[in-house]
């Protein structure tokens, strides 16, 4: 079985895409589309890499990254942010609160690819 | 005498020509008088307008003691001056509160953000189709599908944000607040409600219901309760303080507040509220008002001469409006000027006063008001505040009571 990708993302069609082009990567993904319940669906798995939405249902992605962070089970878990706004004060954030990387939608499936692959490396 | 018909001159009398230069320095001669003296009275609300203008931008250095005279030797340039004067203060808000919108806006972020999720996912939906070869059929139709939908979806929320940023008057589209649609019902309006001038109390509620009855195609409903809670208001201030006696007294003391509410023995709040709802038109200078709740959060406005504070999110805390609310019952007068290249200088009047009735029970409920109007030339002395909309669209970089960077970099 490939490491484990949870993609936490609420647009369905998005997550169908990613997905696709994951899985065809080698990776098992996991979805969770709620934000309220995504911290605990990270302890749960725990996966090898999460893929965060920062505008999700019930809690923004950043309030779950800084749980994430908080917590030794899961404090060195890669996470991959996604926003729809890339303004820099998004990014400044998201990197302080301990994000891995950050990209901003749209983004292009080989730039999501890459960057899986490499934060999988590291 | 002076080479005009009597019939042109009749014309003249009743502002129904324009004039100016030659002729009127002809006939001012030919009367005795000075020109400034023919034309006091049909000229006021320019001169008014002229004065804005120049106030608005001072290092222009315009020659205020010669506005008489320009405004009589070129009516025509004049009024051009005004009326672009008035444009620029309209577009100034209007860029404000789009600001404001895409800034603070949860409607308008949300709605960007479907927007964009719409995108994503077609691009890399049809990344998918385009790059791999191998998808099955399966695959492949919900793929289609999906495109399909997030198309439909992405032409209904762009749209949606096309009539959003056009502004009032636009049917559907993303929904705004209830203060909003209030605020430029009111607009509309002037800000002020003949109907209900003098209004008896047992047709009072059927105007009201009447006036409300116009916020038909609105979005919220919320905005007719709020609107005849303005209206309650209105009315009540109306009854205080009469129209005629009210606009008589105000043109005798320059508008000044503090001498209109010891004149009618009523609070200065409810003066300060009566001045900003005079009807237009009628030699008032352009007033503006702000009443804040105890928290800062605006209860009503009405933007005037590059006046305006955000409706959503903290604006700036150096308008007297808020001091007002430190030292509740202590009026407070300054002048105020505006950021941005054309500055202008406004004179505020604000005080804090308790709403509803005394309960020994509760803490006092407290209100803040505050008046704005162009300042004059020798009106109250004092130190110039600097102040802003709120700290996301103002420039002022060296500002002390900043809280966060803005976005005009």
């Amino acid at each position: 079985m490939g490491r484990r990708v949870l993609l936490i993302e609420d647009e369905p069609n998005i997550i169908e895409a990613l997905s696709f082009i994951l899985t065809r990567d080698g990776w098992t993904v996991h979805t969770h589309a709620d934000g309220q319940t995504a911290s605990d669906r990270i302890r749960s798995l725990p996966p090898d890499l999460v893929i965060l939405d920062v505008m999700l249902p019930g809690r923004s992605g950043f309030d779950i990254l800084r749980d994430l962070r908080a917590d030794a089970a899961t404090a060195a878990i890669p996470v991959l942010m996604l926003t729809a706004r890339g303004q820099p004060k998004d990014r400044d954030l998201a990197m302080a609160l301990g994000a891995s990387h950050f990209m901003t939608k749209p983004f292009s499936n080989a730039d999501m690819l890459e960057q899986v692959r490499l934060l999988m490396a590291g | 005498m002076v080479g005009i018909s009597p019939s042109y001159l009749n014309l003249i009398e009743h502002n129904r020509r324009r004039i100016g230069g030659k002729l009127l320095n002809d006939i001012a001669r030919a009367l005795g008088s000075e020109a400034a003296q023919l034309t006091e009275g049909a000229e006021g609300p320019l001169i008014e307008a002229l004065r804005a203008a120049a106030a608005a931008d001072p290092g222009a250095d315009a020659e205020l003691p010669r506005i008489e005279d320009f405004a009589a030797r070129f009516p025509g340039w004049a009024g051009l001056i005004a009326a672009q004067a008035r444009r620029i203060a309209h577009l100034e808000a209007r860029i404000t509160e789009l600001a404001d919108r895409l800034t603070h806006d949860p409607d308008f972020a949300t709605a960007l953000h479907q927007v964009i999720s719409a995108v994503t996912s077609i691009r890399s939906t049809a990344s998918i189709l385009m790059d791999d070869s191998a998808v099955d059929a399966d695959w492949m139709q919900r793929f289609h599908r999906n495109i399909y939908e997030d198309s439909l979806r992405l032409a209904d929320q762009s749209g949606a944000l096309i009539r959003y940023l056009q502004g009032p008057g636009e049917d559907g589209g993303i929904t705004r607040s209830a203060p909003d649609d209030v605020g430029r019902f009111l607009e509309g309006l002037d800000h002020h409600v003949a109907a209900l001038e003098g209004v008896r109390h047992e047709e009072e509620a059927a105007l009201r219901a009447e006036v409300v009855a116009g916020l038909d195609g609105m979005t919220h409903t919320r905005a007719a309760r709020l609107l005849d809670d303005w209206l309650m208001r209105y009315t009540q201030d109306a009854r205080a303080l009469p129209l005629a006696a009210f606009e008589a007294a105000a043109r005798v003391c320059d508008h000044d507040p503090a001498r209109l509410a010891a004149e009618f023995g009523v609070p200065l709040a409810q003066v300060l509220r009566r001045l900003a709802t005079l009807p237009p038109g009628h030699d008032h200078p352009e007033m503006g008002l702000a009443v804040v709740d105890a928290a800062g959060g605006l209860v009503t406005m009405k933007p005037a001469g590059g006046f305006v504070l955000p409706r959503s999110g903290p604006a700036c805390p150096l308008w007297p409006v808020f001091t007002a609310l430190g030292q509740p019952g202590r009026p407070i007068r300054a002048r105020v000027r505006l950021p941005g290249p054309t500055g202008a200088e406004l004179l505020a009047h604000a005080v804090a006063e308790p709403t509803g009735p005394p309960d020994f029970d509760q803490p006092p409920r407290i209100r803040a008001t505050m008046l704005v109007r162009p300042a004059r030339e020798g009106g109250p002395d004092g130190p110039v505040v600097a102040v802003g909309t709120t700290c996301r669209i103002c420039p002022r970089t060296d500002c002390a009571a900043r809280r966060e960077p803005s976005i005009l970099g």
